[in-house]
């Protein structure tokens, strides 16, 4: 490949194949190449982000929020609990600074929220037109809390696969707010803080978590797997997808499984804790909906794989590349 | 390509309406069909109706199929 | 709840369905190639019954060449608008999505209105890629009407419609003699067709009478796992029974006489052209081009699009798919070289290609 493309921003297989075949060429740290959400330090674990969503301001949150929330988010599914974050922000020529004023009100109630710090920031501009408005990115550390360690390697088959609540909102949310495709309609973001939420299962034995954002459940759960010796299989009859979701999908030709979540955590839990795990996560206000979607299996290692409403089987492919211009 | 979607009428305005399903609504081209009303539920394709649909049922109703009798 | 006990009982009733003979069925409309792979329905075909996917794509049954003339205009400068799928598609050296990542204005578009309102807003030439079946013919020439009655300028089409009667001509009178002059047995023989619902619902169910007189059944089908269910279950009855007809099993959405507005519409500013199918080659009278009205509009008239003649990639097996010779694994290329990241053909590319959909949904 010669050019990046929009493609390999999407989350999808393109993404993966830019970061293998080019970035894991050049930094090839033992750490980096666990590709987590987040790198575990001697006592710390440690993770960055960055967030060019547009429109900047869509029903249920902005890029402030998303960009607090998604940092957070991606040290709470290693099992560690957000305590710093830094905060840096490129922002564009003429960008009212009303609306600089709004994210900032939106960062630090989001943090208030979690009980996160911001530490430290940075502030660049650059010339009208470089920029969409605003870009942040983030960095954010967290101590490792949970009792056994959440780590992909201890994944088993039998295990139990949860989801914290319905797919495809936010998406779908930046998606609508955008009038993209002529499309109106107000569909709230689950852009949501996750730690509160995750921290209650702290005591359980948890192998595997993470937060199916760009590229949707399908990405997460085929990143799960890859090259593994185990698969894993889901029931399309117990996927949560609202209404709204899947007529935008059956509008525009998506499918919800590819779409981002911003609220949502999907996590694997041996066997003998998902009843435990189901129950908690049930008791939270960000875990009404949980449901026990699928399950870690010895067949079909390396792949996802769905019992259909009709009664067969088939793969879940990860996405391949652009499905929705950027939204995180 | 035979993408399309029902979507419920809910504004009409010359040639174009707007039609809405679950919350989600959308301005599109209504005259690739004859008389269409407030209410009316159309078949979206690319941004136009394309068809009106009926509550007619295929004959497809398990029932038809278990009474075996689909060819008279 | 209902929806699901109806679906598995119908499921049941399919996979037990006693059929006589070996029975190949083709469905021809893409949609339907992913809706049978996403519900998983060719694991429920009873024993001796085979589907295969047609020319039903309408991006994976064009050439490479109009490829090569959306990448020449687009290099030329020129605004270029097309629904989503078209822009992976590989031409003979590039696509409109590589185009793009080098500079080229090329914009995804739900609706060829969103296209004409781009002319107007961005005043400079814009370009539609016209590409579509008797579905999306009428949209495309509802908007050519409105770009002459509101006399924009900068707007014009690049045409590569296709109709599909024509196409299912060609394919029940390839029948055998297609398939043994390239030495590939000769059992193609095609026992019924699923036919689109969608263009259905334009051409009616009258365009389908030259399959009865070739002893062939046809359903015109929706796209919900019942409705495929069904639709299968009648083909397979009709099969049994020797009985030849064409069926509306889609009443809600389809009427028997289509949508005559529609083809008047259509009728008005397009007219029949003999067009290249891929894999089918050239049939006569199978595409649509501009009425001499509508001259004007065709961006092959505004534009010199000088394209270079390239060999097309003579392992691509494309054709042989759209012909429901093979089905996609048995391409050397396929999900080796040929992947959705990175596909070589438009059968792999198009989310409605049979090799991306057999890759996508196993």
């Amino acid at each position: 490949m010669d050019k990046i493309l929009l493609a390999h921003g999407g989350g999808g297989s393109k993404s993966s194949e830019l970061t293998r075949n080019v970035f894991q060429r050049f930094l090839r740290d033992p750490l980096l190449m666990e590709m987590d959400d987040a790198a575990r330090l001697p006592g710390q674990v440690f993770t960055t982000d960055s967030f060019v969503v547009k429109p900047l301001f869509f029903p249920g949150g902005d890029i402030g929020r998303l960009a607090v929330c998604g940092t957070i988010n991606d040290l709470a599914v290693m099992g560690a609990e957000p305590l710093y974050l830094s905060i840096a922000f490129i922002i564009e020529e003429g960008f009212p600074v009303a609306q600089l004023e709004k994210i900032l009100v939106s960062i630090a109630k989001a943090c208030r929220e979690s009980g996160v710090r911001i530490v430290c920031a940075d502030t660049k501009v650059v010339e009208r037109g470089k920029a969409d408005g605003i870009f942040i990115t983030t960095a954010g550390i967290g101590r490792p809390l949970f009792k056994k360690p959440v780590l992909p390697a201890r994944v088993r088959p039998g295990d139990a696969i949860l989801l914290n609540g319905p797919l495809g909102l936010h998406g779908v949310s930046v998606l609508t707010a955008r009038g993209e495709f002529g499309l109106t309609g107000k569909i709230k973001s689950d852009v949501a803080p996750l730690w509160g939420l995750i921290k209650k299962c702290r005591h359980l034995d948890i192998p595997f978590m993470r937060d199916p954002t760009r590229g949707g459940l399908a990405q997460t759960l085929n990143e799960l797997v890859y090259k593994k010796k185990f698969g894993a299989r889901i029931l399309e009859d117990k996927l949560p997808i609202p209404k709204k979701v899947a007529a935008v999908c059956d509008i525009l030709g998506f499918d919800p499984l590819h779409i981002a979540n911003e609220g949502k955590v999907v996590m694997v839990a041996a066997r003998r804790d998902a009843d435990k795990a189901l129950k908690i996560l049930r008791g939270q206000p960000l875990g009404k909906g949980t449901r026990l979607i699928g399950e870690i299996t010895a067949e079909n290692p390396g792949r996802v794989t769905m019992a259909t409403r009709a009664g067969s089987e088939r793969i879940i492919m990860p996405p391949v590349g652009e499905i929705l211009p950027r939204i995180c | 390509m035979c993408l399309a979607v029902p979507m419920k009428v809910i504004e009409i305005n010359g040639d174009m309406a707007v039609v809405e399903s679950s919350g989600l609504s959308r301005k599109v081209g209504i005259m690739l069909l004859d008389k269409v009303k407030l209410n009316d539920w159309v078949l979206i394709h690319a941004g136009f109706a394309i068809s009106k649909l009926t509550k007619k049922q295929a004959r497809e109703t398990l029932a038809i199929f278990e009474e075996g009798r689909f060819f008279g | 709840m209902a929806e699901a006990t109806t679906l598995s009982r119908l499921a049941e009733r399919l996979k037990n369905f006693p059929v006589s003979g070996n029975v190949k069925i083709m469905e021809v409309c893409g949609t339907h190639t992913v809706a049978i792979r996403r519900f998983g329905l060719q694991h429920l075909l009873p024993a001796g019954v085979r589907l295969v996917s047609g020319p039903g794509c309408p991006v994976c049954v064009t050439p490479d060449s109009y490829i090569d003339e959306a990448v020449a205009l687009a290099r030329q400068g020129v605004v270029i608008t097309s629904f989503g799928d078209m822009l992976r598609v590989p031409g003979s050296s590039s696509s409109l999505e590589k185009e793009r990542a080098a500079g080229a204005d090329i914009r995804a578009v739900y609706s060829p209105l969103d296209a004409l309102k781009i002319a107007v807003d961005c005043g400079r030439e814009t370009v539609f890629l016209a590409v579509g079946f008797e579905t999306t013919a009428p949209v495309i020439a509802a908007v050519a009407m409105k770009t002459l009655e509101k006399k924009i300028a900068n707007f014009s089409l690049l045409t590569a419609l296709r109709l599909v009667p024509p196409a299912l001509k060609a394919l029940t009178a390839l029948g055998s003699a297609a398939a043994s002059s390239r030495g590939i047995a000769s059992d193609i023989r095609l026992s019924g067709f699923l036919l689109p619902g969608h263009v259905s619902a334009i051409i009616g169910k009258q365009a389908y009478d030259f399959l009865p007189e070739q002893r062939l059944p046809g359903v015109i089908s929706g796209f919900s796992a019942a409705d495929i269910i069904t639709s299968l279950l009648l083909l397979l009855e009709m099969h049994n029974k020797g009985i030849y007809r064409i069926m509306n099993n889609y009443p809600r959405v389809v009427r028997d006489s289509g949508n005559e507005k529609s083809r008047a519409i259509l009728a008005e500013v397009f007219e029949p052209v003999d067009a290249e199918w891929r894999g089918l080659g050239f049939i006569a009278n199978s595409g649509l081009d501009l009425k001499p009205a509508y001259a004007a509009l065709d961006s092959r008239h505004r534009f010199v699009i000088k394209t270079a003649s390239a060999s097309p990639r003579t392992d691509c097996r494309c054709g042989d798919v759209l012909r429901g010779l093979i089905d996609p694994p048995a391409c050397p290329l396929f999900n080796k070289v040929c992947r959705p990241d990175q596909p070589l053909g438009p059968c792999m590319v198009s989310a409605e290609g049979s090799c991306s959909a057999w890759v996508t949904y196993g």
